[in-house]
């Protein structure tokens, strides 16, 4: 048995605000039949303020709680209050969430993001994530999207999954499972380009070079700062000396010199040659 | 409320009264070792041997030295495949189903990394074994066949005369976890021709950390563990006598009463009528025909079991599920997957399962709470329409 508070215990009993509303201003979908657990939250919203909100849930007790107290929550907040709402919150309200169930709060936010997305018009991307096997449990993360991000960001270690998918960050337990899902996917991954000239230790032509370079820079080095908020520019290759301008969050940024050392040059070594050297132009 | 209606019997069962009296004093007075030369240890080694024998009328095992007792049932499920796979190590095959309880199924997961070709019986949507893959799997590279005597989940039985004789044709050593089926239907390993026969005490009415596992006389196995001479030197240790008692009256106690299990079969089947009867989004799990007669497995659609159990538990009745997030893992079960039975139903499965202690007034409470809690859930359900009494579109 779960170890649920009292309060999970008494909101999957006795659940607030259950039902539809009938030409709801605002109406959020998430999770499906297939993959055990659904919410469908409704809103009234007039001048901005959320006037009544109701919900549907299929899903085990701590999904039942979690809506009921979403609802709670966001009845007579403004918008941008509701907004500000995580799923962290969600748990806090209910005196906490086993680590295996958090994202039943996860899911209630969602929820309100969607519904809040419809309510001004906007396109509610398609959730193509909630298919598959469930690999990390505490955030309902698949099997499917762990590969896709893994062969978008060309991630590396279980860390790198974590970071970008939230799996295995929570409970721990699908460590191993991330792993296996890496080495299958590293194994299918074509070589990177610059890794087979690497590998064949020949003298690159300074054509080769730059596009290796190039490649590296937007295919490894830019996704990895564009996740803090930073960017950055070639500015010009000369040789075996690489200059750049770190951009966005980076820009200020008073550690910038490790990171150009850390990552940059780090990368293109990795990925170019041995010897490449990263120099920051301002 | 204080009651409880304890409907998950192949969870655990109680401990029956007679058994826990004729534990008592080896947990007070007669504490000797069974080892010992004095009296005071030797005498408490007869009633061990007395143990060992009940087992072995309960299994219908040809010699008391055919049984060993182990500390339970995971424990002789790995003894039983490993011991044999020690035995024959030129042998690279092994063959199981996918319906086996994880003692067996993660066993099979770790031997296939560690080299080990593995074969996985599937079954189909009754949860009946494919006997035709099964026979086409087993080749000379075969080292092991470990099937299940009974489905811990659906309770279907399968059919181990069939699969005993194959093997002992094929010459291919037979396991076989009987976890679920010792104590409910008659065992008899003889007929089955089976080599290897696992159970667990706890699960017909002897205390929990007790096993015990039948080798038939003349059987290659190597012992997990190296010590003593306690049980001719196949699981050394000091015994647990206390458990070891407490197997052996449970024992006796299970194949006496093994004609009341026909009372415990109209119960369930009461129950399950009733359910099957009175709501419109239910499913049974698992063949009618050849099941104990103490397990129902339901799947309510449009529902989640864990929900489910949760109200049943404000209930005061005790059941579990297979859904996925009622079990520890959060993994759906592998069984209701393997029977391909639809992702709707397999997480709102409930399964019931009685024990000889079960009163017809506790099927007939369960059935007069259930419309209750099925239909509160269905109302806060976004797949059901309550107005209407249907289910509404799902969408994509």
């Amino acid at each position: 048995m779960w170890e649920y508070t009292d309060k999970v215990k008494d909101l999957y009993t006795h659940p607030k605000n259950v039902g539809t509303i009938d030409n709801a201003d605002a109406v959020g979908e998430v999770g499906s039949i297939v993959c055990g657990d659904a919410l469908t939250l409704y809103l009234k919203i007039e001048d901005n303020v959320i006037k009544d909100a109701k919900f549907q849930t299929f899903g085990c007790g701590s999904a039942i709680a979690s809506s009921s107290a979403l609802t709670e929550m966001i009845i007579g907040r403004t918008v941008e209050e509701a907004e500000k709402i995580t799923n962290r919150d969600i748990a806090d309200y209910l005196g906490g969430l086993p680590e295996q169930k958090m994202h039943c709060s996860v899911m209630g936010r969602e929820a309100l993001e969607k519904a809040l997305a419809n309510w001004r018009g906007e396109e509610v991307a398609a959730h193509e994530d909630t298919e598959g096997e469930v690999i990390c449990q505490c955030f309902g993360v698949t099997d499917p999207l762990i590969r896709k991000v893994i062969r978008e960001n060309k991630l590396k270690t279980v860390e790198d999954v974590t970071n970008y998918t939230k799996a295995g960050g929570a409970c721990g337990s699908c460590i191993h499972k991330i792993e296996d899902i890496l080495t299958e996917e590293l194994k299918n991954q074509p070589v990177a380009a610059g890794a087979s000239v690497k590998a064949e230790k020949r003298p690159l032509s300074n054509i080769r070079r730059m596009q290796l370079v190039e490649e590296t820079i937007s295919d490894v080095v830019r996704p990895i700062l564009q996740k803090d908020g930073g960017n950055i520019e070639l500015v010009d290759i000369d040789g075996k000396r690489v200059m750049v301008a770190l951009r966005g969050a980076c820009a200020n940024c008073l550690v910038s010199d490790v990171t150009l050392k850390n990552l940059v040059q780090e990368k293109l070594r990795e990925f170019v040659e041995d010897d490449i050297e990263v120099i920051e132009v301002r | 409320m204080n009651r409880t209606v304890y409907l998950d019997n192949n969870a655990t069962t109680m401990v029956d009264p007679e058994v826990l009296d004729a534990m008592l004093p080896f947990l007070k007075e007669r504490y000797g070792n069974p080892s010992s030369m004095h009296d005071f240890g030797g005498d408490v080694a007869k009633d061990v041997e007395l143990a060992r024998m009940r087992v072995a009328e309960l299994l219908g095992a040809e010699n008391d030295y055919e049984i060993v007792f182990t500390g339970c049932g995971t424990e002789s499920d790995n003894f039983a495949i490993l011991g044999t796979l020690a035995y024959f190590r030129d042998r690279r095959h092994i063959i199981t189903s996918k319906v086996e309880h994880p003692a067996v199924l993660n066993l099979y997961r770790k031997l296939e990394r560690e080299g080990y070709r593995a074969s996985y019986v599937p079954v189909d949507r009754d949860g009946n074994l494919d006997m035709e893959f099964l026979r086409k799997s087993i080749d000379d590279d075969t080292a092991i066949v470990s099937i299940m005597h009974a489905n811990n989940e659906t309770g279907v039985i399968f059919p181990v005369e069939e699969i005993g004789a194959l093997c002992r044709e094929r010459g291919v050593p037979f396991h076989i976890d009987g976890v679920q089926a010792a104590g409910k239907i008659p065992v008899d390993v003889k007929k089955i021709q089976c080599d290897l026969y696992s159970i667990s005490g706890h699960k017909f009415h002897a205390p929990k950390g007790m096993g015990a596992l039948y080798i038939r006389r003349g059987t290659r196995i190597r012992p997990l563990m190296y010590g003593g001479h306690q049980e001719r030197g196949r699981r050394p240790g000091t015994e647990n006598v206390p458990g070891i008692v407490s197997m052996g009256k449970a024992a006796e106690l299970a194949l006496r009463h093994l004609p009341d299990e026909e009372r415990v079969r109209a119960l369930r089947d009461r129950l399950e009528s009733a359910i099957l009867s009175r709501f419109s989004n239910v499913q049974l799990n698992g063949s009618k025909e050849a099941r104990v007669p103490n397990t129902t497995n339901v799947g309510f659609e449009y529902i989640e079991g864990e929900a489910i159990l949760l109200y049943l538990n404000e209930k005061g009745i005790a059941a579990s599920s297979g859904s996925a997030c009622s079990s520890g893992s959060l993994e759906p079960s592998h069984v209701l997957r393997a029977m391909g039975v639809p992702f709707t139903a397999a997480h709102g499965s409930i399964r019931f399962s009685l024990s000889r202690f079960t009163t017809e007034e506790e099927i007939d409470y369960t059935v007069s709470v259930l419309p209750e809690i099925i239909e509160r859930l269905l109302e806060i359900s976004p797949f059901w329409d309550s107005a209407a009494k249907r289910c509404r579109p799902v969408s994509p």
